[in-house]
């Protein structure tokens, strides 16, 4: 199966630093095209090409800028979400390693189009080696005029700064996030506003993924028809997806929306390692959903994961093998969420530890079977009643463990009353 | 969450070590927002790679905002801590990516020839052991990271190897 790259089609083929190796490849054309335009003519342009957000929620990229652009204000910002917090997902890391003016130039586009001077990408703490990489190529593109004041010799000033987190899978969330930038412990803030509105110190900010702002380069040059001509009806273009786990070939790929589940795991990453068999695939990181084996053949976008009982999300894809147990993974991921809500409201704090119990309780052997109920109507409730996406997401595993994996549950419970019996 | 207390100093903070803090501390004074890419940078030259009690005095006065903001931050992010930490912090990742990859395996490995068990740090204050979330490097998993460098595809036996290194 042939990759489709264009977010990443630069990989391999330029130095990332050297700004003149990506302008040598075509690069900051499109931003040129875009200082040429109107901020209206940009706006009609990626709201026709269909791009969507590869943050996670999909939401139309046009539409947000739009927004934003649309809000008045003396100063007003770009923020790059590169927290990538979500396990098994290594795309943004891929991409700001290969080739990162790709990134600074989307974020220029950006910034140009909804009138916003000053830029920060937020790292993720755990990329601390790449800080250097994107410092050295921010001072490279800089030299050359690409960003700064008056880039590219127009009237437009537009620069980036970067900032790092310090771990905090919740920091991913984009007004935890600009409490982070802000230096304050990343806590989720009550929407509305939106950032759109009130984001950094209450200034109207744009906040993207990674993965977004980097497709918009390609579709300045290219047009919103070329793009279209990539993915299915409702998600235009490429994703960039994580196969990891118990996979025999894990790697970062891209391949238009509409790409099959099952081709993608059992062509691109070979099946299951070590001669085992694929047991289930959990798509979309901690926060997404288990699927058995049977269930993955479906083509990947937004609405036909969610028609098939699955998450695109991040577009990670964990593949798990017949010699794990589902209830001892659920239990790891009840972990994470343990360990990573914040802690601003009850249903998130307490409902994910009181979840991580209950799963535990099949583990050791003490398990009921009401206790699924018990672990079911604490989840609805915690996707109901819970302040951010966190919270909202995270008894996903459990809800879609139970419904395709009952079973595993209920040999807990036999295994523990014949051990006692 | 995090449940991490922020403790009266166990050993006071050499001198000499307290003034380079307020060197890197003071270019940031009344930019609150600089908090944590300082706190990042305190935390490599005070040694115990942890933000104590006086540690964060020095930097609350010297960047002039109060000292509830600075515990604040300190004791909410994973990167940093608020007890004496080891010369080398090992986080190995223990996501599901890693966990479905064997990292049980390697935590043990790992806890058992440093003689002390995961969140504690070893008698001669070289190592820290701590576990941590996904790395990003979940191709190469199962992975762990030793202060600013990353390893991946680890085994027991390779990890142990690793950290004879340090
Ligand atoms: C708990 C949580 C974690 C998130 N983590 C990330 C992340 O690591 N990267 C990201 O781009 N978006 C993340 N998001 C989504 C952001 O809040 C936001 O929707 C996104 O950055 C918008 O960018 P997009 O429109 O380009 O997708 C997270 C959301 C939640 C609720
Ligand atoms: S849902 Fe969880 S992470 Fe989000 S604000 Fe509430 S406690 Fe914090
Ligand atoms: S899950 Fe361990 S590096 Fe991603």
């Amino acid at each position: 199966m042939q990759e489709t790259r264009v977010v990443l089609r630069n990989m391999g083929k330029i130095d990332p630093v050297k700004v003149e190796d990506y302008v040598a490849q075509g690069g900051y054309e499109g931003l040129k095209k875009a200082i040429a335009l109107s901020a209206d003519e940009i706006i009609n342009l990626v709201k026709e090409s269909g791009l969507r957000g590869r943050g996670g929620a999909g939401f139309s990229t046009g539409s947000k800028w739009q927004f934003v652009k649309n809000t008045p204000a003396d100063q007003k910002y770009v923020v790059c979400n590169a927290d990538e917090g979500e396990p098994g997902t290594s795309k943004d890391l891929t991409l700001m390693k290969n080739d990162p003016n790709t990134l600074f130039e989307g974020m220029a586009i950006a910034g140009v189009t909804v009138g916003a001077t000053y830029g920060y990408i937020y790292l993720r703490a755990e990329y601390p080696y790449l800080f250097p990489v994107l410092e050295q190529a921010l001072a490279n593109a800089r030299a050359k005029g690409y960003l700064g004041k008056n880039i590219m010799g127009s009237k437009f000033d537009f620069d980036i700064e970067v900032r790092s987190g310090a771990g905090a899978y919740v920091c991913g969330e984009e007004t935890a996030l600009i409490e982070s930038i802000e230096g304050k412990r990343g806590e989720p803030r009550f929407k509305p506003p939106y950032p759109g509105v009130e984001g950094l110190w209450g200034k109207p900010t744009l906040v993207n993924n990674v993965e977004t702002l980097s497709n918009l380069p390609e579709i300045l040059v290219k047009g919103a028809a070329w793009f279209k001509t990539m993915g299915t009806a409702t998600c235009a273009g490429t994703k960039i997806f994580s196969l990891c786990g118990n996979v025999a070939n894990p790697c970062v790929v891209e391949y238009p929306f509409g790409v099959n589940l099952k081709q993608l795991v059992e062509e691109v990453g070979g099946g299951a390692a070590n001669g085992r068999k694929v047991k289930a695939v959990q798509t979309g990181g901690a926060s997404g959903c288990i699927l058995r084996a049977d269930q993955i053949d479906f083509a990947m976008d937004i609405e036909n994961c969610l028609k098939n009982g699955a998450s695109l999300g991040s577009g990670a894809i964990c593949v798990i093998d017949d010699s794990k147990s589902i209830v001892e993974t659920v239990h790891n991921l009840l972990s994470f969420f343990v360990h990573e809500s914040c802690g601003k409201c009850t249903p998130c704090r307490e409902g994910n530890m009181r979840l991580y119990e209950l799963c535990g309780r099949f583990l050791d052997g003490t398990a009921k079977e009401e206790d699924l109920d018990t672990m079911l109507d604490l989840a609805d409730t915690m996707m109901l009643a819970s302040l951010c996406g966190l919270g909202q997401t995270s008894p996903t595993a459990v809800v879609t463990s139970i419904a395709n994996f009952r079973n595993e549950y209920l040999d807990c419970i036999a295994n523990a009353e014949r051990r006692n019996s | 969450m995090q449940q991490k207390s922020c403790p009266s100093s166990v050993k006071p903070t050499d001198t000499a070590i307290l003034a380079q803090v307020t060197k890197l501390a003071s270019p940031y004074k009344g930019k609150e927002d600089m908090l944590i890419q300082v706190l990042k940078k305190v935390q490599t030259v005070v040694g115990h790679s942890s933000i104590s009690k006086d540690v964060a005095i020095v930097v609350a006065e010297a960047m002039d905002i109060p000292l509830i903001n600075v515990y604040e931050v300190a004791s909410f992010y994973s990167m940093f801590a608020t007890t004496p930490r080891g010369k080398n912090v090992i986080r190995v990742c223990k996501s599901a990516p890693c966990h479905v990859k064997g990292a049980a395996e390697v935590m043990e490995a790992i806890s058992k020839a440093l003689g002390v068990q995961f969140g504690e740090t070893t008698p001669d204050e070289k190592f820290t052991l701590e576990t941590c979330e996904c790395l990003g490097i979940c191709a190469v998993s199962p992975a762990m990271m030793i202060n600013d460098d990353v390893y991946g595809e680890l085994t027991p036996e390779k990890a142990v190897e690793i950290i004879k290194n340090y």
